[in-house]
């Protein structure tokens, strides 16, 4: 067992493994993302992409392995204490909380106030507010900011919870497929998003839409049944035959 | 004109309709019933504690509790503790074997007070109990309950069983608690006679303005950004903890804050009513509880305590006459209010509200037409 950061990289995925009732969903995986990174993981469905995002932000508890995110070791952390390491993820499904407004969903996001006591005395000052209006403006819902979120289209509810995220400022930002459900006008308009929100941070994203990764991915990771199969740039990933096989060939 | 930018402590309606309540409970009632029917009406009012309660920790939280009971009970019993211990004072119980303490312990042949008792000889310690003991009691299984991610209808049952297993320790232990009958006979508070007309009058009304402060409070807690984690944490628990929170700290607090609140309500159950006994810590009270804040609509604090006065006043009216019918009546009114209006009295009142109000606006010059124009949330 590590008990100190193996590496320089942001985040350091040293062989983590979980089984479920036997069935090796994620197998002994190692992987290393930058500082200001996007990496991209694909591969077939069932290759355990969701699970390792799951991992990461602690929703899944790992069998073996450890993760470690700066100088902090998270599997041993609990999901809300991952969260204020500065690690932000994003549903495959649309997570928001329909019953408020967008403007109370950022609120609720806004990374102050998150113990009790810190939520009954929270203060909506101008800052929380400008900030609050700046995200909106970010994820183009600034007119709909008062309006129940679960109204929203599906692709407005998807970019809210961008914004959900933006508004915590996480370095590492991990999104499960951002486009999934979105029409061709608003994929254009999600990719101009990510180009301009991944700025100075670390993004970890899961995305099967190939003209969408070739777009925003630095590197590209390729999982199939629990194991890496190819790691390294799109042009390198798609040349390599055993990753056209199993997944590209399709 | 309101946004949530910049909201008041309490939008116009909202203060009316607290007006409204407050004019009902401090002048309508006391004067238009006699003692006897206050004094009834003022029972009902110390349910509304736990109704409003219920209003925070489930319509809100999300979080039903079938045990609410244990609080009121525990509350109620914390009280009548130290107004037994006064009415059994040397003098009054010289004819027991054992004088001075109280007279079911007497009957079960105890010699001395249990080392549980003794602190309740002190009023001030009593009062802090009535509230302390029930809020770290609630606390103790909402951690055991919480840290574990044990929710939903898990938790109902176990608090429901809570309740199963604190009626029979009290019924249990007859010569400790005073058994089936409860603690009864209670007469005097610090020398001030309980008992009488007056009395009655001066504690419904303290029971009112204590209502009234609770509803206030409860409505700056809803307020808050406390408020909307729980509306959010009942729909998306998990994203809730992916926002940085941690979840089972805010659903002990909110159920804590309930329990807090039904035991201030069976505290003043037991100065009003004169007595505390185990048929208001069980099951089918626990159960009538969550029936009032349904009925009124378990996301109006309002909708809470008129369901409650309503659901009550019914009990009464309907048990004088024809009693075996009543417990189905109950029955049919909970499904009914699931079934049809699942927002209660008050999801009714503001369905039936909005059309009236659309309907004066367009007679009204158009600036005002703006105003109040979006609903918020919840019905307050």
């Amino acid at each position: 067992m590590l008990d100190s950061r193996p590496s320089d990289y942001m985040l350091n995925v040293e062989g983590l493994t979980v089984s479920f009732d036997g069935f090796k969903a994620v197998d002994d995986l190692s992987f290393y993302v930058d500082e200001e990174e996007i990496r991209v993981i694909i591969g077939p469905n069932g290759a355990g992409k969701t699970t390792v995002l799951d991992l990461i932000c602690g929703r899944t508890r790992a069998s073996a392995g450890q993760v470690w995110f700066r100088d902090q070791e998270l599997t041993r952390l609990k999901e809300h204490e991952i969260v204020r390491t500065g690690v932000g993820r994003k549903f495959q499904n649309p997570t928001i909380y329909e019953d408020l407004t967008v403007f109370e969903n950022l609120e609720i996001s806004y990374p102050s106030g998150r113990t009790v006591f810190g939520a009954l005395g929270f203060k909506k000052t101008r800052a929380v507010i400008d900030r609050i209006e700046e995200i909106a403006e970010t994820i183009f819902l600034a007119d709909c900011l008062h309006h129940v979120s679960g109204a929203l289209s599906h692709g407005q509810k998807q970019w809210l919870e961008i914004g959900m995220l933006l508004i915590q400022d996480p370095a590492l930002l991990m999104l499960d497929e951002p486009v999934a459900g979105m029409s061709p006008s608003e994929r254009i308009r999600t990719a101009e998003l990510l180009q301009t929100i991944t700025r100075g941070r670390s993004v970890l994203v899961i995305e099967h839409d190939m003209a969408f990764v070739e777009n925003i991915a630095h590197r590209v990771t390729v999982l199939h049944q629990g194991r890496i199969l190819a790691e390294g740039s799109m042009d390198k990933i798609k040349s390599d035959p055993r990753v056209v096989e199993v997944y590209l060939g399709h | 004109m309101s946004s949530p930018t910049s909201r008041a402590f309490a939008t116009r309606g909202e203060i009316l309709a607290f007006a409204t309540l407050a004019v009902l409970l401090l002048a309508v009632l006391p004067a238009s019933m006699e003692i006897f029917r206050l004094n009834l009406f003022g029972k009902y009012l110390t349910y509304a504690f736990v109704a409003i309660g219920l209003v925070l920790c489930w319509g809100y939280g999300g979080i039903l509790s079938l045990g609410q009971g244990v609080f009121f009970g525990l509350g109620g019993y914390c009280l009548a503790m130290f107004l037994k211990l006064e009415a059994s004072d040397p003098e009054a119980t010289k004819i027991q074997s054992t004088p001075g303490i109280p007279d079911f312990m007497d009957w079960n042949q105890l010699t001395e007070l249990p080392w549980f008792w003794v602190p309740f000889e002190s009023l001030g310690f009593a009062l802090v109990a009535v509230v302390l003991v029930p809020t770290l009691f609630a606390g103790l299984i909402a951690f055991a309950m919480f840290k574990r991610r044990v929710g939903g209808v898990y938790f109902a049952i176990i608090t429901q069983s809570i309740a199963a297993i604190l009626t029979i320790l009290i019924i249990g232990q007859q010569g400790l608690t005073g058994g089936v009958n409860g603690i009864t006979d209670l007469r005097t508070l610090k020398g001030w006679d309980i008992r009488t007309d007056e009395a009655k009058l001066v504690l419904y009304y303290v029971n009112a303005f204590l209502l009234l402060g609770a509803l206030v409070f409860c409505h700056w807690v809803l307020g808050t950004k406390f408020g909307r984690i729980l509306v959010a944490m009942r729909t998306r628990e998990d994203r809730v903890r992916f926002s940085g929170y941690d979840v089972a700290s805010f659903k002990i607090f909110v159920f804590c804050l309930a329990a807090a609140l039904s035991a201030i309500g069976g505290a003043m159950f037991t100065l009003q009513v004169g007595f505390m006994s185990p048929s208001f810590v069980g099951i089918v009270p626990s159960i009538e509880m969550v029936i009032f804040a349904a009925v009124g609509g378990r996301l109006s604090l309002l909708g809470a305590v008129y369901g409650t006065l309503l659901v009550n006043w019914a009990k009464t009216t309907f048990s004088e006459t024809m009693p075996e019918l009543w417990l189905l009546a109950m029955g049919g009114l909970f499904i009914a209010v699931v079934l049809f209006f699942p927002n209660g009295l008050a999801g009714l009142w503001q369905s039936f509200r909005q059309p009236l109000m659309h309907a004066i606006r367009r007679h009204a010059p158009a600036g005002s037409v703006v105003a109040d124009a979006a609903p918020e949330g919840g019905t307050r």
